[in-house]
C-alpha cells in the first residue's frame, strides 16, 4: 500500500495512506486529546478537542477525520491550538457540574485529564447549568446526564449490536441530550445492560450501579477476563480493591463483541468474593432472582434434577 | 558515628564542635532541636554564632584551629576536679597517666589564651558535660579540616572515654559525614592503604583472600598515594594516567590553580560523571554516569546504616550505571568482570568483608542495617564499643595543640573558613540544576563582621575580591555577626565562587585532608 | 504495664492503658477517618472527625484525645457518628473551593476521601466563602489557603518536626488563617522550605510545587531510596511519571520518618536537567566529539593499559566518589587493584 511522508511538530513521521493524522501522530509519539474518537468506532469529529494546526489550512482541523497527506506540516500544540482546546473545556465545564469530589469517574476522567492538562480550572463563563435527574432507576448503570459531554460513544457503541440501538441523541441545541426513546429512563427501554455504553464514555456520565461507593478508581486494580458463557468471547475487567475482587465491568467493546449481562452476572458470581443478588426484569419491574435464574439455567437444573431424582 | 542519629535526641548533654548541624545535617540538626526543647543541654563550639549556635545553651566562641586546646581544657578540668568516670577508665582503657600528664599544662587560663574562652566557661561545660548521665559529642569538617584534624578526633575520643560517655545509648563521638556515601566509600576500600572493611592491604592473610577471590596470584601490597599525593604526583610528572569517577577535585580541593595545572600534565585522564563537571572538562575522554535515580545499590549513612538506593527510571540518554562502566572498562583490559546486578556485587562484598557479611538486598528490603553485621541472623550494631573497643581496651592518645599551617598577618590579615549552605551542596554540580534550589539561593556571599568592613569602608553587597597566597575570587560582602572579627566566611558550592583558589593544601600528615578551615586572606573592594 | 480491655464495633481488643480509642481501634484495623490527628505530633483534637459512639457517655467522644478504658463499649460508626462526620463535612465544605477537577491533591486528599465515603457531595449551606490569594512566590511550596481546613497540622509539624514555628494561626473567627508572622509569605520568612509541612498537610492547601504541576497523584509510581546528598542517608520517594522523575514526596524512613530538608524533598531537578552527559566524549583537538561507548571504552582501555605497560601500574592513580555506591566504589577498588595493579586509590572529600 501506498505510504505518505508528513511532519508533526517536527518528526518526519510515514504512514500508510489513509491514515488520519491523529494516528500518524500517535506513531510519532505525540499524545492528541479526544473524547468523541474511539478506535473501534467510525471517525466523528464532532468534539473537536483533537484539532491541530496544519500549515496551509486556514482553520483547526480535527485531527481524528483528517487524513495525513504528502508533505503535510502538522503542530499539535501549537499556542492556537492550546487556545481552542481550553475555550472547549471552558465551554463544556461551563455546563458541568463541580462534582469531582465524589464523582466514581475521578481519576480515570478525559475531562478532568485534560482540564489538569490545559490548566482550565473551571468554567471561563457561567453558563446556563442542566439539572437533568439523576436516573438511577434500573440495577445496573447510573445515567447523570449534568456530566454528559456529548460526544456521542455511547450511541455509536449501542448501535454497533444490531438489535440494540437504544440510546440516541434527542433534542436540539442546549436542550440536546443522549435518551432512549420517547426519553424514557433505561429501566422502561429495551436496554440489555450489556455495559457497552459505560466502557466507553470518557467522563462520568455512565457508571455502574454495583460499583457506586464501593471505591475509588485509584484504590481499584483491573484484571482483564474473558466471559466463556457464549463463544462470541467478551473481554470484561474484574474489579478489585485490596484483596477482595468487587465488581465486573465491561471493557471496551469491538463490533463482534455483543457484551451481555448474563456475562456479566456470571463472572460476578464466579470471582466477586461477595457477589449481589442479580436482579432481573419481571412485568416491567426489576426483581431480585436466584442465579441459575439469571444465569439462564433454571431448566438445565431441573432436569438436572429430574434426571437425579 | 559511634551511636545511631535518632540517639541524639536522647542526649542529656550535647557537644557540637565545628558542625553547623541545622544548616549542613538538617535532619540530624531536628534530633538535636528536639533535644533542646525536652531539656538537653547543647553546647556548640565554633567560630561562627551559626544556627545551631543561636539555639545551645553556650556558644564557645572559639578561635579557628584551636579545637585541640579547648578538648584538651576541657579535659584537663574534668580530670582535676576528679569529674572523670573512674570505673570506665580502670575498666576499660589504657594510657591514662600519660593523658593526664599530657593535659595538665591546659589549665583553663592558658586555653583561654589559645582559645578566646573564658576560664570560667570552660570550667561549666566541663562539669556539664562530666555530669551528665549520657553525653554525646558531634563533629564535622570544623575538626577534621585542619592540618592536625586527625589530632582533633583523637582529642574528641579521649574526652569520651575520660567519661565513659561511650559504649552506651544516647552518648558517643559521632562524626556527621558531610557526603551520602562517604561512609560507604570508606568502607568500599576506596582508599589507598585498605581494603573493604578497613582490611589493610598490608596484611598478607587479607591480600592473599582479595586475591584469591578476584582469581590473581598476588595484590599489590604497597599503600597507594591520597588525592593530595596522586596530584603532587601527576604535577611531577610521576603519575601519567587517571580515572575519576564522579568527583570533581578541580573545586572541592584546596588550591585550585594547582590542580588544574597537575590534572592538565597527565597524559591521560578519564572522567566518569552525570554533568561535564570543571574537571571533565579537562578529560582526554568522558564517560556519562547514570544518576541515583538510574540505578540501583546502596549507601552507607554516617551512622554505618547500609541502605537501598532503587532504580527508578532508565538512564538518560546514553548514559549508563558506573558499576557496568567498570566492568566494561576491566573487561576490555583483559579481565572479564560481569554481573547481573549490584545485588551480586552485594553478594561477594559480604563474602571478602566481616562487617557486611551479614549484609544482603533481600535482608535490606526489610529496612538499613547498620554494620558491623557479621552473619545473616545478626540485627546490625547500632551502638559500637558496647562492653568492650574494637581493639580491646581504648586507648588514651594524647595531641598537642599546634596553631594553623597559615595564620594572619600584615598582607592577609583576615581568616577565611569555608563550609556549607543549606540550600546547596558540595561543588554545587547537581544543587545548581535542580530548578528550585538556585533559584532560591542563586549567588554566594562573602560574610564579613561590621568592625571589619568599617575599616575597609565596605556596605552591605559591596563587591570585593578575597586573595590568599594562591588565588582570588570575587563576591558580594554580607556584614554579619554570624562571624566574629577577623574572620570571613563563605561556601565552596558555587563554581563562579571557586574559593578553593584560596585554600591551603597543607594537609593533616595522617588523615591528608586539607586545612580548609583556615587560610590567611586579605579583602578589598572592587569597583 | 496495665491494660485494659474494651469492645470496639462488637469485637474486644487488649491495649496498653493510656491507648486512646482511635489507637484501640487501629489495633483491630476498623478504620477511623481523621483529619487533625497525627501519630508524631500532639494531640490537637479540633478537627472532631474521628468521633465515635461510647455507651454512658452523654455526647459523641472524639477518639484522638479519648483514652481506652477496661469495659468501654465504642461504636465507630454508629448513625449518630455518621451524622456527625456528614455535618462536619458539610461545614468544611461549605466554605471550600469545589477544584477537585484540577487540584494536584485529587486522589491522595483527607477532605476527598471521607467526601466520598460518608456520601457528602457538597457543603450543606452556602456560606461566605473565602478569596485568598495563592501564594507562590517561592519556587518549593504553594500555599492555597482557599483549601486549608484549619486542622493545624502544619503549625504543629513545623514547630514540633521541624522546630522553627514559622507558621500559626491568625486573626480570628471566620478569619483564622495559616500564615507566617506578620501574615507575610513563607519567601519573606524564616522558612527554610524544608516542606515538612506540606507532607503532612491532609488537603491541597499545601503543595511541592514542582511535583504537583505535573502530576496526578494517580498516575504516579512510587520507588523508595536513599538521598543523594548529605550522609544522614534519609529515604524517600521518587514519584515517576512517564518514565521521568517528577518529584519527591515522604515516605517513613528508618533515619528521618516523614521529615527531609530542602535539599532531598525539592533537589531533584539535576536528573532530567539539559546538562546531563548523554553520550561518552571523547576529546580531539581540543574539542570534546561524541563518541560510541565501544570507541570510549577501547580507548579508555588502551591509554591505561599503555600507561602501565610502560610506565608501571605506579604511574596510574583512581579517585573514587563518595557520591557513588558502595557496589561501585568496591568495583572501582577491585579494578584499581587487580586490574591496574596499583593501590592508588582514594577518593576527594573524606569528610
Ligand atoms: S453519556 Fe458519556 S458516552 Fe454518552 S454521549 Fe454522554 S459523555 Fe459521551
Ligand atoms: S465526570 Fe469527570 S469532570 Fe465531571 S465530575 Fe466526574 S470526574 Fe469530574
Ligand atoms: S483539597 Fe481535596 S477536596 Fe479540596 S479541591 Fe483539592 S482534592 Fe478536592
Ligand atoms: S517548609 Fe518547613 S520551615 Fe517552612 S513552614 Fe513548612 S515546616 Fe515550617
Ligand atoms: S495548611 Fe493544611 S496542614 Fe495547615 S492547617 Fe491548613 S489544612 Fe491543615
Ligand atoms: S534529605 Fe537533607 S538531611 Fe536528609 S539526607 Fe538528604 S540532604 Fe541530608
Ligand atoms: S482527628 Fe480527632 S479531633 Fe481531629
Amino acid at each position: 500500500m501506498a505510504n505518505v511522508t508528513l511532519t508533526i511538530n517536527g518528526v518526519k513521521v510515514t504512514v500508510q495512506k489513509g491514515t488520519t493524522v491523529l494516528d500518524a501522530a500517535a506513531e510519532a509519539g505525540f499524545f492528541i486529546p479526544t473524547f468523541c474518537h474511539a478506535p473501534e468506532l467510525t471517525g466523528f469529529g464532532a468534539c473537536r478537542i483533537c484539532v491541530v494546526e496544519i500549515q496551509g489550512m486556514r482553520n483547526l482541523p480535527a485531527s481524528c477525520v483528517t487524513e495525513a497527506t504528502e508533505g503535510m506540516v502538522v503542530q499539535t500544540e501549537s499556542p492556537a491550538v492550546v487556545e481552542a482546546r481550553k475555550t472547549i473545556l471552558e465551554l463544556i465545564l461551563a455546563n458541568h457540574p463541580q462534582d469531582c469530589l465524589t464523582c466514581e469517574k475521578n481519576g480515570d476522567c478525559r475531562l478532568q485529564d485534560y482540564a489538569f492538562r490545559y490548566g482550565v480550572k473551571g468554567p471561563g463563563f457561567e453558563g446556563q447549568r442542566h439539572s437533568y435527574a439523576i436516573e438511577d432507576s434500573n440495577p445496573y448503570i447510573i445515567r447523570d446526564l449534568n456530566k454528559c459531554i456529548l460526544c456521542g460513544r455511547c450511541v455509536r457503541t449501542c448501535a454497533q449490536v444490531k438489535e440494540r440501538a437504544v440510546v440516541d441523541y434527542a433534542y436540539r441545541g442546549f436542550n440536546t441530550k443522549i435518551a432512549a426513546p420517547m426519553d424514557v429512563p433505561l429501566g422502561e427501554s429495551d436496554c440489555v445492560y450489556c455495559g457497552r455504553c459505560v466502557a466507553v464514555c470518557p467522563v462520568g456520565a455512565l457508571t455502574y450501579k454495583r460499583l457506586s461507593g464501593q471505591g475509588r478508581v485509584w484504590e481499584l486494580e483491573k484484571k482483564p477476563v474473558t466471559c466463556t458463557f457464549c463463544d462470541s468471547g467478551c473481554q470484561f475487567d474484574l474489579i478489585s480493591k485490596g484483596q477482595k475482587v468487587i465488581g465486573v465491568a465491561a471493557r471496551a467493546p469491538g463490533p463482534g463483541r455483543p457484551l451481555c449481562l448474563k456475562g456479566r452476572l456470571g463472572l460476578e458470581l464466579m470471582y466477586c468474593d461477595q457477589p449481589g443478588t442479580p436482579q432481573l426484569k419481571k412485568d416491567g419491574e426489576f426483581v431480585g432472582v436466584t442465579w441459575p435464574e439469571a444465569l439462564g439455567l433454571q431448566g438445565v437444573l431441573e432436569k438436572l434434577k429430574k434426571i437425579e431424582g | 558515628m559511634t551511636n545511631p542519629i535518632k540517639d541524639v535526641a536522647g542526649a542529656d548533654f550535647i557537644l557540637a564542635i565545628g558542625t553547623n548541624t541545622t544548616e549542613s545535617h538538617p535532619i540530624i540538626g531536628l534530633q538535636v532541636k528536639k533535644a533542646v526543647r525536652g531539656g538537653s543541654t547543647l553546647v556548640v563550639a565554633d567560630p561562627r554564632k551559626t544556627e545551631v549556635a543561636e539555639l545551645a545553651h553556650t556558644h564557645l566562641q572559639i578561635k579557628s584551629g584551636s579545637d585541640i586546646a579547648l578538648l584538651n581544657g576541657l579535659a584537663g578540668v574534668i580530670i582535676s576536679e576528679g569529674l572523670y568516670n573512674k570505673e570506665f577508665v580502670k575498666e576499660r582503657t589504657e594510657d591514662f597517666e600519660v593523658f593526664r600528664a599530657a593535659v595538665e599544662k591546659y589549665t583553663p587560663e592558658y586555653v583561654e589564651e589559645l582559645t578566646g574562652i573564658p576560664a570560667d566557661k570552660l570550667r561549666e561545660v566541663a562539669r556539664g558535660y562530666a555530669g551528665a548521665e549520657n553525653a554525646t559529642i558531634l563533629y564535622t569538617m570544623g575538626i577534621t579540616q585542619h592540618i592536625c584534624g586527625t589530632h582533633n578526633v583523637f582529642a574528641v575520643a579521649n574526652l569520651a572515654m575520660l567519661c565513659g560517655h561511650i559504649g552506651k545509648p544516647y552518648s558517643g563521638v559521632n562524626p556527621l559525614r558531610g557526603q551520602n556515601n562517604v561512609q560507604g566509600a570508606c568502607d568500599m576500600g576506596a582508599l589507598p592503604a585498605v581494603l573493604t572493611g578497613y582490611q589493610g592491604v598490608g596484611l598478607d592473610d587479607v591480600r592473599a583472600k582479595f586475591a584469591s577471590a578476584w582469581g590473581l596470584e598476588s595484590l599489590p601490597a604497597k599503600p597507594g598515594l591520597t588525592v593530595g599525593e596522586m596530584l603532587e604526583g601527576a604535577s611531577r610528572g610521576q603519575i601519567k594516567g587517571m580515572y575519576i569517577m564522579g568527583e570533581n577535585p578541580v573545586l572541592s580541593d584546596p588550591d585550585a590553580g594547582h590542580v588544574i595545572h597537575a590534572l592538565e600534565k597527565l597524559d591521560f585522564l578519564v572522567v566518569q560523571d552525570i554533568f561535564l563537571s570543571e574537571t571533565a572538562q579537562l578529560a582526554d575522554v568522558v564517560l556519562p554516569a547514570a544518576s541515583f535515580a538510574e540505578k540501583d545499590g546502596t549507601f552507607s549513612n554516617t551512622e554505618r546504616r547500609v541502605q537501598r538506593v532503587r532504580k527508578a527510571i532508565e538512564p538518560v540518554g546514553e548514559a549508563r550505571p558506573d558499576w557496568r562502566i567498570i566492568c566494561d572498562v576491566a573487561t576490555a583490559m583483559g579481565y572479564p568482570m560481569s554481573y547481573e546486578s549490584p545485588a551480586e556485587i552485594m553478594r561477594e562484598i559480604a563474602s571478602l568483608t566481616p562487617s557486611y557479611a551479614g549484609i544482603s538486598y533481600p535482608r535490606l528490603e526489610q529496612g538499613g542495617i547498620q554494620w558491623p553485621c557479621p552473619t545473616a541472623d545478626h540485627p546490625g550494631t547500632p551502638v559500637l564499643h558496647v562492653g568492650k573497643f574494637s581493639r580491646g581496651l581504648g586507648k588514651f592518645s594524647p595531641v598537642e595543640y599546634v596553631p594553623p599551617a597559615e595564620l594572619p598577618d600584615q598582607q592577609y590579615p583576615l581568616v577565611l573558613s569555608t563550609g556549607r549552605r543549606h540550600f546547596h551542596y558540595h561543588t554545587g554540580t547537581m544543587t545548581m540544576r535542580t530548578g528550585a534550589l538556585e533559584v532560591h539561593y542563586g549567588t554566594e556571599y562573602l560574610e564579613i563582621n561590621a568592625s571589619d568592613a568599617a575599616k575597609m569602608g565596605l556596605a552591605e553587597g559591596d563587591r570585593v575580591r578575597v586573595s590568599s597566597r594562591r588565588g582570588s575570587v570575587e563576591l558580594s560582602a554580607r556584614i554579619t555577626d554570624v562571624v566574629p572579627e577577623g574572620l570571613v566566611f563563605t561556601s565552596f558550592h558555587f563554581p563562579e565562587v571557586a574559593i578553593n583558589k584560596l585554600t591551603n593544601p597543607a594537609r593533616d600528615g595522617i588523615s591528608k585532608i586539607p586545612e580548609l578551615k583556615v587560610c590567611a586572606v586579605k579583602v578589598e573592594k572592587t569597583a | 504495664m496495665a491494660e485494659v480491655t474494651l469492645t470496639i464495633n462488637g469485637r474486644q481488643v487488649t491495649v496498653p492503658q493510656g491507648s486512646t480509642v482511635l489507637e484501640a481501634a487501629k489495633k483491630l484495623d476498623i478504620f477511623i477517618p481523621t483529619l487533625c490527628y497525627d501519630p508524631e505530633l500532639t494531640i490537637d483534637g479540633s478537627c472532631r472527625m474521628c468521633v465515635v459512639e461510647i455507651k454512658g457517655a452523654r455526647a459523641l467522644m472524639i477518639s484522638c484525645a479519648t483514652a481506652a478504658t477496661g469495659g468501654m463499649v465504642v461504636e465507630t460508626e454508629s448513625p449518630a457518628v455518621v451524622e456527625a462526620r456528614k455535618t462536619i463535612l458539610e461545614l468544611l465544605l461549605a466554605n471550600h473551593p469545589m477544584d477537585c477537577l484540577t487540584c494536584a491533591r485529587s486522589g491522595d486528599c483527607r477532605l476527598q476521601d471521607y467526601a466520598y465515603r460518608y456520601g457528602v457531595k457538597e457543603g450543606g449551606f452556602k456560606g461566605a466563602v473565602h478569596q485568598y490569594q495563592i501564594e507562590d512566590d517561592n519556587p518549593f511550596i504553594v500555599r492555597d489557603m482557599n483549601k486549608c481546613i484549619l486542622c493545624g497540622k502544619c503549625v504543629r509539624a513545623c514547630a514540633q518536626i521541624q522546630g522553627k514555628s514559622v507558621v500559626d494561626y491568625s486573626y480570628r473567627g471566620f478569619n483564622t488563617k495559616v500564615a507566617p508572622a506578620m501574615d507575610t509569605t513563607l519567601a519573606g520568612s524564616d522558612c527554610v522550605f524544608c516542606g515538612n509541612c506540606v507532607a503532612v498537610c491532609p488537603v491541597g492547601a499545601l503543595q511541592e510545587k514542582g511535583l504537583r504541576a505535573k502530576a496526578r497523584t494517580w498516575e504516579v509510581e512510587k520507588v523508595r531510596t536513599t538521598c543523594p546528598y548529605c550522609g544522614t542517608g534519609c529515604n524517600f520517594d521518587l514519584n515517576v511519571k512517564d518514565g521521568k522523575v517528577v518529584g519527591v514526596t515522604s515516605c517513613d524512613g528508618d533515619v528521618n520518618g516523614r521529615a527531609l530538608c530542602v535539599k532531598g524533598r525539592f533537589g531533584y531537578g539535576f536528573i532530567h536537567h539539559p546538562d546531563r552527559l548523554k553520550k561518552p566524549l571523547i576529546k580531539k583537538d581540543g574539542r570534546f566529539v561524541e563518541a560510541s561507548w565501544e570507541q570510549a571504552i577501547n580507548l579508555v582501555a588502551e591509554k591505561l593499559g599503555a600507561i602501565k605497560s610502560g610506565f608501571g601500574p605506579e604511574a596510574l592513580a583512581v579517585l573514587s566518589s563518595a557520591r557513588c555506591t558502595n557496589e561501585e566504589n568496591y568495583l572501582f577498588s577491585k579494578f584499581t587493584r587487580a586490574v591496574l595493579g596499583t593501590n592508588n586509590i582514594d577518593h576527594c572529600a573524606r569528610l
